[in-house]
């Protein structure tokens, strides 16, 4: 029904290769990758460690450059980043020197809209994320979901296309990962977007999405797409249903298929950041 | 409220103590060997010596033209450093076009500028002011490319998907986030100003702490020289002060580790 009312968010990826590192420690992160994703979907992109899955994630976003292929959403080539395309990482991004209301607000005072007017749309989307009453806060003095909470207000308040997730809720306690995927569902019926969601926990991946993408070892490729039919709103009663079971054994095989050499982690910005000594002393 | 009382007992007597030791040594003429107290004034020759300065009527002017010095040279070292500080930290261009001569100018002592400060400025008012600019200008400097480099890419990347433009990502995402870096530097540099103050007072022809306290070296008043230094390092303390507690106030959401 989505599909027919919103027809932005769609993505083509076409024989996507992205290469990182310079040099001879160059390689290919992701290689030959095809996809469609329709507009208003909630796609789960499951892979083992160092796959090329947050590389994907940080092209989508425009952080990253392909080298081969084209990657293109509603038809355009991503060059840059946009608030069309918002991305939430797995450890949050909020301004320190922002409280809380002034982080949610600041997508829309780059468009230069006014401060009541920002204000409002700010207490408005951390009322429909369940954080009334934190929007005079500094984001140090929140817990980590109500941080990452925060952090997905930030985006939304763009009506981006994309929601771009990089293992969002990967640093959480148990509890409140459920808690969060619980309020993640919510929000994207009333917020309806294109959902990007990285993650290597299946259990996560087979509750949230609708579709599920599983990436082999690198360099990335896709080697499973799952439609999931679950019906929603889902509930945590999902995860014991027998199909669920089934469905969670399928993807630990193809993953323990693949589970052959350690990989380091990857990053939506390229390469982890190497421990650089600073060039003076101080 | 009580505690933080408690702990300016031993940081009075800590003082006390030190002022003791002195006095002791400077009216016994202590010879300890490596160092000997056979010259040094009293604390009690000092004081006098302070009031001397402060009936002569010339402290106000000696303190006023002091804190022009440090102030103006000061400012021009904030302005300078920080403007250059970003430009490093951002451009890879910018570091290398600029970093390699302020690296050789770095490690030079504030008193082998006199010459040159004399020659290339037409009056001794502003070679003065250069030289306190020298002491400031690199603790700032270095500390906001420091600052500038440690702001985590992350937050600049995310800056852009929300749609920030060069200009906004500088002001609201590189800027605040290596104030605390910047702030810290600005207080080294307000130290350092001070501390290159006697050296560019030398040159000073009637006034200044700095002048003061040199003049008195020339003509053996031990006592006075004591003064000057006690001045000076009080002053110095102030202003750093101030530069932290503004820092402080400037940004509110930076609280040091463990005292939150």
């Amino acid at each position: 029904m989505s599909v027919f009312q919103h027809l932005e968010g769609r993505i083509d990826i076409r024989g996507l290769s992205i290469s990182l590192g310079e040099g001879r420690a160059a390689f290919e992160a992701v290689q030959g990758l095809d996809c469609q994703i329709e507009p208003g979907q909630f796609v789960c992109i499951l892979g083992p460690s160092g796959c090329g899955k947050s590389t994907l994630l940080g092209a989508l976003a425009g952080h990253l450059q392909p080298r081969a292929g084209s990657l293109k959403v509603d038809g355009e080539d991503v060059s840059s980043p946009s608030p069309q395309r918002g991305m939430v990482f797995q450890h949050h991004t909020l301004f320190p020197w922002r409280t809380v209301r002034d982080n949610v607000a600041f997508g829309l005072k780059m468009r230069g809209i006014g401060k009541a007017e920002r204000h409002e749309a700010a207490d408005e989307i951390l009322a429909l994320v369940g954080l009334e009453g934190f929007a005079e806060r500094w984001p140090d003095q929140l817990s980590g979901g109500m941080q990452q909470r925060v952090e997905i207000a930030r985006v939304l308040i763009n009506r981006p296309r994309l929601l771009l997730m990089d293992e969002p809720f990967g640093a959480l306690d148990a509890l409140t990962r459920l808690n969060m995927q619980e309020l993640l569902l919510d929000i994207w019926t009333r917020i309806r977007t294109t959902v990007v969601f990285v993650t290597h926990d299946i259990d996560e991946a087979l509750f949230l999405a609708d579709r599920l993408l599983v990436m082999s070892t690198r360099p990335g490729r896709i080697i499973e797409d799952l439609r999931l039919d679950f019906p929603r709103p889902r509930t945590s009663e999902l995860v014991t249903s027998h199909e669920f079971s089934r469905l969670k054994r399928h993807c630990l095989e193809l993953l323990r298929h693949e589970d052959g050499r350690q990989l380091p982690r990857l990053n939506p910005l390229g390469l982890p950041p190497e421990n650089k000594l600073p060039r003076f002393a101080l | 409220m009580y505690r933080s009382f408690i702990r300016w007992i031993p940081r009075a007597a800590s003082l006390l103590l030190c002022l003791l030791f002195w006095q002791l040594a400077a009216s016994h003429h202590w010879n300890l060997g490596l160092v000997t107290f056979a010259n040094v004034p009293t604390p009690l020759a000092v004081i006098e010596a302070a009031l001397g300065l402060g009936d002569s009527g010339k402290l106000a002017q000696h303190l006023s033209s002091s804190l022009s010095r440090v102030f103006a040279g000061y400012l021009a070292a904030l302005i300078i450093g920080i403007v250059l500080g970003l430009a490093i930290g951002r451009s890879k261009w910018a570091e290398d076009l600029l970093l390699p001569p302020l690296e050789v100018l770095r490690p030079i002592p504030a008193v082998a500028w006199i010459p040159l400060a004399i020659l290339m400025f037409p009056s001794s008012e502003l070679s003065m002011v250069f030289i306190t600019f020298t002491g400031a200008l690199f603790p700032i400097l270095l500390n906001t490319v420091h600052g500038v480099e440690g702001v985590d890419p992350r937050l600049i990347a995310s800056a852009k998907s929300l749609g920030a433009g060069r200009r906004a990502i500088l002001l609201e995402v590189i800027l605040p986030g290596a104030a605390p870096s910047i702030i810290t530097g600005l207080a080294i540099g307000m130290g350092t100003s001070w501390f290159c103050l006697v050296t560019a007072e030398m040159i000073s022809g009637q006034y200044g702490i700095g002048y003061y306290t040199w003049e008195s070296y020339t003509i053996q008043n031990y006592a006075d020289i004591v003064v000057g230094m006690l001045l000076i390092g009080l002053l110095g303390m102030g202003s750093s002060l101030l530069i932290k507690r503004l820092g402080g106030l400037l940004t509110p959401w930076h609280r040091p580790r463990g005292k939150a």
